[in-house]
């Protein structure tokens, strides 16, 4: 028998959508046997990482609680991704976002000006955006990798945190544990689903996934991010200049990133934490890639991952599974939803005789 | 005697294309046989199967009379066929004595010393050590002819080996071919260029369409014959431009100097150019003599840090701006490179030429009107004869000819000032050629400047009104197409006259 692959001249749609329900399968049959290799109950443990997250308003809400921020950021790195800047230090981004915004309850705890909260997230916006700026004035001006600084900037920024959260920041009366005062009322974002730790960010996410969809798809400066993505020599040629895309990707990948920072302490923190960096701006890149880079993708993909943190979570407690098998399993799906994307460029043609 | 190599009935299909249908072909040694066809005639396509590229569907090649399978190019080199490929075969990152050294046997040194005397023998003058990827198209094909040469082989192809040559080398390779016919050598020989397979070849096998529609000796008949069976219908005629009133100075360089930080880029000296409304100037030379270069540097793809008065265009500085700048005033370029310059391969054709029609009111308000994008994608489709499915097909799913007629058809619509070609025709085939040149014509007529950047001599003396040779990073000076000779321009693209 003979395979090969032939190129198709168009995507195929079908494949395009199956292939995330394919990848899913695959991911579920490998780990069931590896979960039985180990010794765990397999069948419980995919019930937890898979349709617990899904089972009671609790856990649905908690999934809402945790696409969010995913959502925001990886929107925001997928538009730098596709235009070829590729900024890993959202992590940081979003950081320092968080510091910016809880400048405001930590210096004003007694505040009730309706003002607060909208100057939060405007100044984690602005945190973030910084902290990006650096990495973009450092690549136009010096040609310095972004990957690179985007990530060490994150390591400074973990020490900045640390350092505001043992030192001026610290609450006075907080036992000396490493957080700043509890947020005034003010500070806080508004439930968006009584009874659960859903706030209005959530909506937030969405409202930006849906300006990512236009400007991608239909403004002219998403155009010339992408020529830049797939062609640079191209977008040399249209008079579309490098260091215009490094900006825009970098302000707007720290942009979004600090929007969720504060997005986090205005709301199911409700105060500054060590805890507020769990690794949204590592897993973003993963939904970003996930959803194809696509706006619209991305936020299904970020529900999808949200509900993979919360059912990771679970199996952990309830099937006894280490935490390494929940990356394993995260990445068993990752790898068979690359591996699916071939179809969608390619058709498999089967030859059984061995030759035409 | 059976002849080296015969093809019987070889059929291969890709996708939905039929690229080759039935081939008979038989090819003695000390021949050289021309293979004649349009683009997409399935010429390359029937050299890949020769060469163990690709396998026929159908059909049996045999070589000195044996039935033989080709599955790779090793196969076919082992069996002592070498090849020259159009679009070339080499590793970008790698020198070129160490791209050699992948398929020759023998030391680096050794090796070097080959190339640099096959290079003086046939006046094909490489750098042994050069990167690759710092090779102008025109050098790289030289490496090319210089590896096949290493290896002694029985039977060589030749895909347009000739386009990149000067005349004198031309002659030269010419000559060479023909010693190595006279030692038994069979060629095959491709080229679009019909007086040379006249001069050189025994025998043409004309294909159209992926079928063998004539078999002949070259020498009996005209060019404008064999042009006629090759295309199917009668061939259009050149188009000498007449004497033209000009306008005022479009594009100025002056005294243009640049210093290249690529160590393997060529620099410019002393540049110095003018071009009026209502002319075509040619810049002729062999590529890798500053080409590239003095494209990128009136196209505004490499911008001066300062001095901006060295490249004047519509009477303004512009030396100093980039791209977009240039293109606001009146500028528009066809580049060399089709894919990934001129055209994004992945995407739409809509969406290359939203590239850099978006000034023509595809874009308003920073909003992309794709009503408006798709309306001037499809009259560019139906004007310039571009074969494609659609305004939504990808670029890089087109030809290499049909994708030039796009481009060309873009910067055309936009009505420009000024408009810079690098290699109008380069690749593209006799049909396709004529008429561009024709639209350029007709360009000049209505009163457009137009710098055509080519290695094509004959094409230049057609449609320019004044020739330059670029050489060595320096620019002769303007001679009236009227009162030179192509014997001429070729003492100067070789740089025998200071």
């Amino acid at each position: 028998m003979k395979i090969t692959f032939e190129r198709r001249a168009t995507l195929s749609r079908p494949v395009l959508f199956a292939a995330p329900l394919i990848a899913l399968g695959l991911a579920m049959l490998t780990s069931l046997i590896l979960f039985a290799a180990l010794g765990k109950p397999a069948g419980q443990a995919l019930y937890s990482l898979l349709l617990e997250p899904f089972v009671g308003w609790y856990n649905i809400s908690e999934v809402l609680l945790k696409m969010g921020p995913l959502m925001l950021i990886a929107q925001g790195l997928a538009i730098g991704f596709r235009a070829n800047v590729f900024n890993i230090g959202a992590e940081g981004q979003l950081i320092i976002g968080a510091l910016f915004a809880s400048a405001l309850p930590v210096y004003f705890p007694e505040g009730a000006s309706p003002l607060m909260l909208p100057a939060m997230i405007a100044l984690g916006a602005l945190g973030g955006a910084t902290w990006a700026a650096i990495a973009a004035g450092l690549r136009v001006r010096f040609n310095a990798n972004e990957i690179l600084v985007t990530l060490m900037l994150t390591l400074i920024a973990t020490q900045v945190l640390n350092y505001l959260l043992l030192g001026p920041w610290k609450d006075p009366n907080g036992f000396n544990f490493p957080q700043s005062v509890i947020f005034p009322d003010a500070a806080l974002l508004p439930i968006l689903l009584s009874g659960t730790r859903v706030n209005i960010s959530v909506l937030a996410a969405l409202l930006i996934s849906a300006l990512a969809y236009v400007m991608m798809r239909y403004r002219f400066s998403g155009y010339q991010l992408l020529v830049g993505g797939l062609a640079p020599r191209s977008a040399r040629y249209a008079g579309f200049t490098e260091a215009r895309a490094v900006w825009v990707s970098l302000l707007l990948g720290g942009l979004m990133a600090g929007l969720a920072g504060a997005c986090e302490v205005a709301g199911p923190l409700g105060q500054l934490q060590r805890s507020v960096s769990t690794g949204y701006g590592y897993s973003a890149i993963i939904v970003a890639y996930l959803g194809g880079l696509n706006p619209l993708g991305i936020v299904v993909s970020a529900f999808l991952m949200a509900a993979l943190f919360i059912g990771g979570d679970n199996a952990m407690v309830s099937a006894d599974l280490p935490v390494a098998a929940v990356f394993v399993f995260q990445g068993l799906l990752l790898v068979f939803y690359l591996g699916s994307l071939t179809f969608i460029r390619h058709r498999v043609i089967l030859n059984w005789a061995g030759r035409a | 005697m059976a002849p080296l190599l015969q093809l019987s009935g070889v059929s291969k299909r890709y996708g939905g294309v039929q690229a080759n249908a039935g081939i008979d072909l038989s090819v003695d040694a000390g021949s050289i046989h021309a293979i004649l066809g349009e683009n997409g005639a399935g010429k390359s396509t029937l050299m890949k199967l020769i060469y163990g590229v690709e396998r026929p569907d159908e059909g049996q090649v045999l070589w000195q009379g044996q039935a033989v399978t080709l599955s790779s190019p090793s196969d076919a080199r082992r069996l002592g066929i070498g090849m020259v490929f159009q679009h070339f075969s080499l590793f970008e990152t790698l020198s070129v004595v160490q791209n050699m050294a992948l398929i020759v046997p023998g030391s680096k040194g050794e090796l070097a010393a080959r190339i640099r005397d096959l290079g003086a023998a046939f006046g094909l003058s490489v750098d042994p050590q050069a990167m690759v990827h710092a090779l102008s198209v025109g050098e790289r094909q030289r490496v090319e002819i210089i590896r096949c040469l290493l290896l002694n082989p029985a039977l060589l192809i030749l895909d347009e080996p000739t386009s990149v040559l000067p005349p004198q080398s031309v002659a030269l390779l010419f000559d060479t071919l023909r010693a190595l016919r006279a030692k038994g050598m069979a060629i095959l020989f491709i080229s679009h260029k019909l007086e040379e397979i006249r001069e050189l070849c025994d025998t043409a096998t004309i294909l159209r369409q992926g079928r063998v529609t004539a078999r002949l000796d070259p020498r009996q008949g005209t060019a404008h014959d064999l042009a006629t069976l090759m295309i199917g219908r009668p061939m259009p005629p050149p188009v000498h431009p007449t004497p033209h009133g000009l306008g005022e100075e479009r594009l100025a360089l002056s005294n243009l100097t640049f210093a290249n930080d690529d160590p393997f880029g060529v620099s410019l000296t002393d540049v110095s150019l003018s071009v009026r409304g209502g002319e075509i100037l040619g810049i002729a030379g062999i590529s890798g003599n500053g080409q590239q270069e003095l494209a990128a540097l009136i196209s505004g793809e490499i911008a001066l840090k300062s001095g901006g008065k060295a490249v004047m265009l519509m009477g303004q500085p512009v030396g100093d701006l980039g791209a977009a700048a240039r293109r606001q005033r009146g500028l528009a370029f066809v580049p060399e490179d089709r894919l990934g310059r001129g055209a994004v391969p992945d995407m739409s054709l809509a969406d290359n030429a939203l590239l850099t029609a978006h000034s023509r009111g595809l874009v308003k308000n920073g909003f992309i009107n794709r009503k408006l994008e798709r309306a001037f994608t499809a009259d560019c489709i139906a004007r310039f004869d571009v074969r494609t499915s659609g305004p939504q097909a990808e670029a890089g799913s087109l030809s290499g000819g049909n994708l030039q007629k796009f481009i060309m058809g873009r910067e055309m619509m936009l009505e420009p000032s000024v408009l810079l070609v690098a290699q109008p025709t380069w690749g593209v085939d006799i049909g396709a050629a004529a008429d561009i040149r024709q639209r350029l014509v007709a360009m000049r007529n209505a009163g457009a400047a137009i710098v055509v950047i080519s290695e094509e001599i004959d094409e230049l003396f057609e449609i320019c009104d004044r020739l330059q040779v670029l050489h060595k990073g320096r620019l002769s000076p303007s001679v009236e197409v009227a009162a030179t000779s192509v014997a001429k321009i070729g003492t100067y693209m070789i740089g025998a006259v200071a």
